[in-house]
């Protein structure tokens, strides 16, 4: 079998331009190294849907940025994933950084983007955000930027793009690829892979695969960021907050997620290990005093974690989406912020190169951009829930005590396309273990849940990886092989 | 919908609500038990190590055991009770709705609410320990349901971090089972559980306890491969210099219990300073009508300690439906109490001036440890009002005193109790 293409990498860019593609009657595969879609920077980063204005007007990043926040809204009414246009601050707390932001107003203004005011009434300020800090002396308000859940958009995109055709295939690390008479061969450890055009969203090993056809003309810098995250009671923020940017990053933000967390961070730490996503003492300080200048009462009492993503720097800073010279290898690589606004607005660019590259891009007759709404414990009103309860008993038992997730919603991510077959996957497609538990009384019942579901033996069910096991034998193994081997008394 | 009514509404069915249950049927009112669990009898069904009954039964019993005891009352007095159902809301106005896969959704309405919901464990987020995510983190409480309930071995060699009961308990109970502990870490320069099990669950099985250090990093990407600790100074900094690695495919952690209140706050009460909700000396909550007991209220000790006090709350529930419920709400004039020199958190939050001629249970625990100190109240105005010596006080264990305030010579014109450990004055040189 051939397929007209082949996706690598299952993170949002990746899943974004499969979707994208499925609208089109071509056969396309999706090959992802991991276990799991939305295992790398996708899972781990701000969530920002930003407005557009924060980038050097030469970067092509700010142009994708700018179309793919419009893309928004359409995007999640089809695939319901959970989406808010809450608006962000830029925030100055100095007089002489007014300035910077006026000129962000006008240059973003120019670039047509909607819903920029500079707002200097400070009574005015605080009333919009109550729980920021005195020192404010002005804010760049953009009202078009939101907070999205980028993982749960990442699962949306990935079982509207299965039920439109595209396979997934988790799991498949890609490890050579052979280019010959037009077709690409990429050898998995579980088998070789046939297609005509390859499409590069490796993310952080994107120069790697790049490589594999000869096409060695970028470096991806793993940069890290980390983040603490707050319990949902702790404090309700309304809007996103940035401190006025510096050229390295957009510093340090306090924001809310969709699903009303608060969270802090990210620093950025250039590294050089593509694995390393260990936060450390000094990380977690820096953004708790960095976020502290904006908001001065945080909730550290009710901190429930600390995590850091590493995003993929590519030395140009800027977005690598080409046709390249090997005819049918698209990259789209070094994807940094932000990657996440602009995924709509790439995929749309991949679709127009695929064209010129003269793939048969006839509509798929069968193509619906809608994925069902993911049902929700606690969107029911009382009289629903009884009902709900009356006809499918899972909705009754409550799985998750944190965030109130039943069986059934547990049941609907397993069974779900591009389903989840392990604890993180349950936990980032419905929550279980997201509370202020972190999974400590849930977690059993939802192994118990995935090894009934899947056929797993319970022991063999893991959190993430293959290698990362929950247990290790049953009680009184230890001491009979101890006994067996003469050690115990 | 399915709808219950009930004098008294118990939430939780582990030793504190079984206890205040069982009180409250004995005088002849109607209460119901809601629990989320499969099974009667709470957390007390996975402490299978004795130590348990001293206090109420006079002999040493299992955590199963000291259950069954309730468990058997709670069947020959037929209290009704619904298993496996989660409470969802508490409104305002004392209705309770809760869902389980037979009935749907269930309300109930009753006349007064215990609240009994117990604690959780603090976990690697809420301290913030740096480093990788892996799996093989464990609190120490989730670690003795999957040994004690499930059968199984979550690993082989393990740190723990933290000397709270449970970890030193599931330290003897993991070598037991063959597995290595190479060392419980505890931040405090002293433990943080009770003597007992410092010694027959670590002294006793030559587990090297490291007190004034803490975990500071996570290692392994997929499964933990190890942890770095590192020496801390008076101010819990870490010592610069003083960090270590230690293998092992397993971190526990026993780094602290918290009141489980959501419920509680949604219902509009008020929670105090150690996350149980504010009562006064009837252990209601500032919502008139719901009470609370157990380790929702404080953690506990001991188990015995929990039912005592929940048998309390059972009696004062039934006193409020028979001489308060439904009569024109009387406006109590309250003292309130407040914590001073070295009380971390105190109960009751505020005494009721008509009940000062009776015996009021206070509870404490101290911030730090001290010796040879004097417990002291005094009023508003600075001016003692009691005292009493006590040889030493220390963080894990709870101070329970029992006052009449009226024998100490309050009067009702007082408007504020500060409860204070001070050293005794005296300078006396130490005998040994």
């Amino acid at each position: 079998m051939i397929y007209d293409v082949l996706i690598i990498g299952g993170g949002v860019t990746g899943c974004c331009i499969a979707r994208t593609l499925s609208k089109y009657d071509i056969k396309i595969a999706l090959l992802e190294k991991e276990a799991d879609i939305a295992s790398g920077t996708t899972k781990a980063n701000s969530g920002v849907v930003h407005a557009g204005y924060a980038s050097q007007r030469e970067y092509l990043k700010r142009d994708m940025c700018i179309k793919g926040n419009k893309m928004y809204t359409q995007a999640a009414e089809e695939l319901k994933f959970p989406f808010q246009r809450i608006g962000s601050f830029v925030v100055a707390l100095e007089d002489n950084q007014i300035k910077d932001l006026e000129e962000e107003r006008n240059n973003g203004i120019q670039d047509g983007i909607l819903g920029l005011e500079l707002i200097l009434d400070k009574t005015k300020i605080k009333h919009m955000e109550p729980n920021l800090t005195d020192d404010v002396v002005g804010v760049l308000h953009a009202s078009s930027a939101g907070i999205v859940s980028p993982y749960e958009m990442t699962f949306a995109l990935a079982e509207n793009a299965a039920m439109n055709g595209v396979n997934f295939f988790r799991n498949h690390k890609v490890n050579r690829i052979r280019h010959q008479d037009y077709i690409f061969e990429l050898k998995t450890q579980q088998g070789v892979f046939k297609a005509r055009n390859v499409i590069n969203a490796a993310g952080l090993f994107a120069s790697k695969i790049s490589k594999m056809v000869g096409l060695d003309y970028f470096d991806i810098m793993p940069r890290k960021g980390e983040y603490i995250l707050f319990d949902r009671n702790a404090m309700h923020l309304n809007k996103i907050l940035f401190p006025t940017a510096t050229k390295v990053s957009k510093g340090i933000l306090v924001c809310p997620t969709a699903h009303g967390n608060t969270f802090v961070g990210p620093n950025a730490q250039n590294i050089s290990d593509k694995k390393d996503t260990t936060t450390t003492e000094a990380g977690l300080k820096e953004i708790l005093e960095g976020a502290r200048k904006l908001v001065p009462n945080l909730p550290n009492r009710a901190s429930i974690r600390n995590f850091a993503g590493l995003r993929a720097i590519p030395n140009t800073y800027d977005f690598i989406i080409d046709n390249t010279d090997v005819y049918g290898f698209i990259n789209v690589a070094g994807i940094l912020s932000p990657g996440l606004t602009s995924c709509y607005a790439i995929a749309e660019r991949v679709t127009e190169y695929l064209e010129l590259l003269g793939v048969n891009m006839k509509p798929n007759e069968k193509y619906n951009p809608n994925r069902p709404k993911p049902e929700r414990f606690k969107n029911f009103s009382k009289e629903e829930l009884d009902q709900k309860i009356r006809k499918d008993p899972t909705w009754g038992r409550i799985i998750c005590r944190c965030e109130t997730i039943p069986e059934k919603e547990i049941l609907d991510a397993i069974h779900a396309p591009v389903g989840a077959i392990n604890v993180d996957g349950v936990k980032f497609r419905c929550r279980p273990g997201m509370g202020r538990c972190q999974g400590g009384f849930c977690r059993p019942r939802v192994m118990e849940i995935l090894s009934r579901e899947l056929n797993i033996p319970y022991q063999d069910i893991t959190k993430k990886s293959e290698d990362s096991y929950f247990l290790v034998s049953k009680t009184k193994d230890e001491l009979l092989k101890k006994s067996e081997s003469g050690e115990a008394e | 919908m399915k709808s219950y009514k009930a004098d008294v509404l118990v939430i939780g069915a582990g030793a504190a609500g079984l206890a205040a249950a069982i009180e409250v049927k004995k005088a002849g009112l109607k209460v119901l038990i809601i629990e989320r669990d499969k099974e009667l009898g709470g957390i007390t069904l996975q402490c299978i190590h004795n130590g348990f009954g001293l206090k109420e039964f006079e002999e040493e019993l299992t955590g199963p055991e000291y259950a069954q005891r309730f468990i058997n009352q709670v069947l020959d007095l037929k209290i009704p009770y619904i298993l496996d159902t989660m409470v969802i809301e508490i409104t305002r106005d004392k209705k309770i709705y809760a869902v389980n896969n037979k009935e749907g959704l269930i309300e109930v309405s009753a006349k007064a609410i215990i609240l009994a919901m117990g604690c959780r464990e603090k976990t690697r987020g809420a301290i913030n320990i740096p480093g990788f995510r892996p799996a093989g983190i464990y609190t120490a409480g989730q670690a003795q349901r999957f040994v004690n309930i499930e059968g199984y071995l979550p690993g082989n060699t393990y740190v723990i971090l933290g000397s709270g009961d449970i970890g030193m308990i599931m330290a003897r109970r993991l070598t037991w089972e063959g597995c290595t502990v190479k060392a419980v870490v505890e931040i405090q320069p002293y433990v943080s559980g009770l003597l007992r099990n410092q010694v027959q669950c670590l002294e006793d099985y030559d587990i090297p306890l490291i007190t004034s250090y803490t975990v500071t990093k996570i290692h392994g990407r997929d499964r933990i491969q190890g942890v770095s600790i590192a020496k801390v100074s008076k101010d819990y900094d870490r010592i610069i210099g003083s960090e270590r690695f230690i293998e092992c495919d397993t971190l526990l952690l026993s780094v602290g219990l918290i009141p489980e209140n959501e419920l509680t706050l949604q219902a509009g009460a008020t929670l105090s300073n150690n996350g149980g909700p504010l009562v006064d000396n009837n252990l209601e909550t500032t919502i008139e009508g719901i009470f609370a007991c157990g380790n929702v209220l404080q953690v506990h000790d001991l188990v015995d300690m929990v039912t005592s006090e929940a048998k309390r709350a059972g009696k004062n529930v039934v006193d409020y439906i028979q001489n308060r419920y439904d009569k024109p709400i009387k406006k109590e004039e309250k003292i309130k109490c407040v914590a001073g020199e070295n009380i971390n958190y105190l109960k009751p939050n505020n005494v009721n001036k008509s009940d000062i001629d009776s015996k009021i249970i206070f509870n404490f625990r101290v911030t730090y440890p001290d010796r040879r100190v004097i417990i002291q109240f005094r009023d508003e105005n600075n001016k003692v009002i009691f005292k009493r010596k006590k040889v030493y006080v220390i963080p894990s264990e709870m101070v329970e005193l029992e006052v009449n305030l009226k024998e100490i010579g309050v009067e009702t014109t007082i408007k504020e109790i500060r409860i204070e450990i001070i050293p005794r004055p005296e300078v006396l040189i130490e005998e040994d």
